[in-house]
């Protein structure tokens, strides 16, 4: 019994020590591990922070791009105002007038107390005698009941409310822009519960407005212009890029010229963006005749950047194929193409894929060539047909918003970071779908 | 001497369906194999075996030309095949191959099913005019690789997911499934338990009937049991060549003696 017991306690007498206790070289491992990790900690919470400040100052400052201040009414037209107004010399003049009736009437019932007038109504609300007057003459059953009337507010208003835009910003005597009597009246539409947020369909719709309506400004027709340049990368930039690596990579002899080719694509990656943006401005434009700032020329200037993305990024994938599976082809008798085409291609494809999508999304991002390619011009307006819109003038995402940004109007600014929501969430959607992708065909050998 | 009982068969006369004549091969500076002449029969199991890099897989590759596609490597010499030379200018790999079919050292099944591994080389050569066609190839190469028990309620599962035993059969049948004239094994049962290997090694021997088959083996046992014909290399060099059973009762030459003996490699 004794025995038992006192045996169990002395610790075994090994050449290494007994394991219960931690002797010193393996405390000092130990600790050298712990602090290791808490670097590591450490600087993941310093990247995770800095995301969040940029995320926070993206969201709170581009938010507000995305709603916009309406006037919504009821309003009622009869069948001879209608007439009437038809046949009157000015006619949108006339349609205001009803308007600033209705308007009085609607402020009225609900017991606010305010007087518009014309110039009042233009400034604060934009051109509503058109509006009014297309609205009836495309929907005349309507004419004789109430109906409920929705104008968006002009900017300064929109800005008002949102706290940016306030009595101080105006002089006593006004501009054409604004008066200081229409912070009462916005006030007074406030107070009627006539003024609402809605989202601001315009802005991702829309396409790019002058300086005298900046809240009408819209990404829009920069988005299509980034499409129909993504449209342009992927469609050469893929086959190219993939036939290029796969000769290299597979078929190609390795000597002097092909270690030559494969260092300069390695540089052609760390070119400037920008020195592709002036080789596709005398190539494209000033030599091959291309017309300036097309979504077609852009596309194929981003081609440039992003073949040796792809390339790479391809050659890696092939390389990590391994030799075996390619042996076994070949062993059974297949040729090298049929090899690299039934075995190998596939196996590489995610990885391919993968390269594809990240280069095509740098290019998305990208502005300084648009730059010189004339894409920051001032484009009011969509293209008329999907095909013309390749070689017809437009902008891109990217660009768009570099135009708002060096725009003097706080509106602008606010939209820049509107677009850069947009150009975010383009990007992310991008990523999280090479992401998915490589989940999905991943395979294990 | 080496205690092993001898294949029963007898050793018939066969045609030679390969010879190599003068045979070096080079990886850059390196001189991988020297001056081999061998004479590999019709229908006749010759056994490869020798001292780890010794070479034997070098060579073994030089018969189908898988050397090819190894940049550094060069192959002198001639080696013929039905006393055609394989490395003539005129000569398709790719034809070559699909004659002279190759088992690797290392399992290499393709990340396909178990069926479209068999079934490719049928596939890619047109041996098959129709589904029922391919499916009886198929079951048939799977059954000759000593498999087809294992594998017929899965044949659309991975064939990456057998173990790698498993995978070194359907390697084999993946081989056979082309019908080669020959059929080159290298260590083919350096990863299976003796019921497999005994298995394989039936297969081989069932194999004799139609081809000539080159294995190589670490094995002194299986080299005598199942070939006719045996060749020991050292350092690159082809030391001797002749009948299994004179090679491992009376060896010539006294580094064959050490190796078979266990005092070498
Ligand atoms: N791809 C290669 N590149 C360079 N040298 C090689 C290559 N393959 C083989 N060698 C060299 O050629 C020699 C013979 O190799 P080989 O693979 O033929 O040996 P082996 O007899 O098959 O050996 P093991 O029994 O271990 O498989 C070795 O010295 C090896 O280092
Ligand atoms: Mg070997």
């Amino acid at each position: 019994m004794t025995d038992v017991t006192s045996s169990s306690q002395t610790p075994p007498k090994g050449r290494h020590g007994s394991l219960m206790t931690v002797d010193a070289r393996t405390r000092k491992r130990n600790a050298a591990e712990k602090r290791f990790r808490s670097y590591g900690l450490a600087a993941i919470s310093a990247g995770v922070l800095c995301l969040v400040a940029l995320l926070w100052a993206i969201l709170s400052n581009g938010l507000p791009a995305y709603k916009q201040a309406v006037v919504e009414l009821e309003f009622n037209l009869s069948q001879e105002d209608f007439d009437s107004a038809e046949k009157a010399l000015l006619k949108t003049s006339v349609y205001t007038k009803h308007f600033i009736t209705g308007l009085s009437a609607n402020l009225e019932a609900r017991g606010v107390e305010a007087s518009f007038d014309k110039k009042a109504v233009d400034r604060l609300l934009g051109k509503v005698g058109g509006e009014l007057r297309a609205f009836y003459r495309e929907n005349q059953d309507k004419l004789g009941q109430p109906v409920i009337f929705e104008v968006p507010a002009a900017s300064r208003v929109d800005r008002y409310l949102k706290g940016t835009f306030t009595r101080d910003n105006v002089s006593e005597d006004g501009t054409r822009f604004f008066q200081q009597s229409d912070f009462d009246l916005v006030d007074a539409m406030v107070q009627a519960g006539l003024i609402r947020q809605a989202f601001n369909w315009n802005f991702i719709t829309g396409v790019d407005s002058g300086v005298d309506n900046p809240g009408g400004a819209g990404i829009g027709a920069s988005v299509l212009g980034s499409f129909m340049m993504m449209i342009v990368v992927l469609v050469l930039s893929l086959p190219i890029g993939v036939a290029a690596s796969i000769y290299l990579e597979e078929f190609a002899p390795k000597n002097r010229l092909t270690d030559l080719i494969e260092v300069n694509i390695s540089n052609l990656a760390a070119v400037p963006s920008i020195v592709f943006g002036i080789l596709g401005l005398a190539v494209f434009i000033q030599f091959a005749g291309l017309p300036q700032s097309a979504p077609l020329v852009g596309g194929l200037v981003l081609t440039l950047m992003t073949l040796p993305t792809i390339i790479i990024s391809t050659r890696a994938s092939l390389k990590s194929v391994p030799p075996s599976i390619r042996d076994a082809a070949l062993g059974v008798g297949a040729s090298r193409m049929q090899a690299v085409f039934h075995h190998v291609l596939p196996l590489a494809a995610p990885g391919i894929l993968t390269g594809t999508i990240i280069g095509l999304a740098q290019a998305l991002g990208e502005t300084a060539p648009l730059l010189l390619i004339g894409m920051v011009g001032f484009v009011a307006r969509y293209p008329d047909s999907f095909l013309s819109g390749f070689e017809g003038p437009n902008s891109a995402m990217p660009a768009q918003i570099y135009n708002w940004a060096s725009r003097s109007d706080a509106v602008f600014t606010e939209k820049a970071w509107g677009g850069i929501i947009i150009l975010l969430v383009f990007l992310l959607s991008m990523n999280l779908i090479a992401i998915l992708l490589r989940r999905r065909f991943e395979r294990r050998w | 001497m080496y205690d092993v009982a001898f294949n029963a068969n007898e050793v018939a006369v066969n045609q030679v369906k390969i010879t190599a004549r003068q045979v070096q091969v080079f990886y850059g500076d390196t001189h991988a194999i020297k001056d081999v002449d061998v004479d590999i029969d019709d229908k006749t199991v010759t056994a490869f075996i020798g001292p780890s890099g010794c070479g034997k897989s070098t060579f073994l590759r030089c018969i189908n030309r898988m050397n090819d596609t190894i940049d550094i490597c060069r192959v002198q010499g001639e080696i013929t095949l039905d006393g055609e030379n394989i490395y003539d200018k005129r000569v398709d790999p790719v034809q070559l191959r699909a004659k002279v079919g190759m088992v690797f050292q290392k399992p290499n099944p393709f990340p396909k099913s178990i069926y479209d591994n068999v079934a490719y080389g049928p596939r890619i050569h047109g041996l098959a005019r129709n589904k029922t066609e391919l499916d009886e190839i198929v079951e048939k190469a799977l059954r000759r690789g000593a498999i087809w028990d294992e594998v017929k309620d899965r044949l659309h599962a991975p064939g990456t997911g057998l173990s790698g035993g498993q995978q070194q059969r359907l390697c084999i049948a993946r081989a056979i499934a082309t019908e080669p004239e020959v059929l080159l094994m290298d260590e083919p049962c350096s990863a299976l338990d003796p019921i497999a290997t005994a298995q394989v090694e039936e297969l081989i021997d069932e194999l004799r009937q139609n081809y000539s088959v080159v294995i190589v083996t670490h094995s002194m046992q299986q080299a005598a049991r199942v070939s006719q014909k045996t060749a020991f290399f050292h350092l690159g060099n082809l030391v001797e060549f002749g009948d299994t059973d004179q090679i491992f009762t009376n060896p010539v030459d006294p580094r064959t003696e050490s190796y078979i003996t266990g005092r070498i490699g």
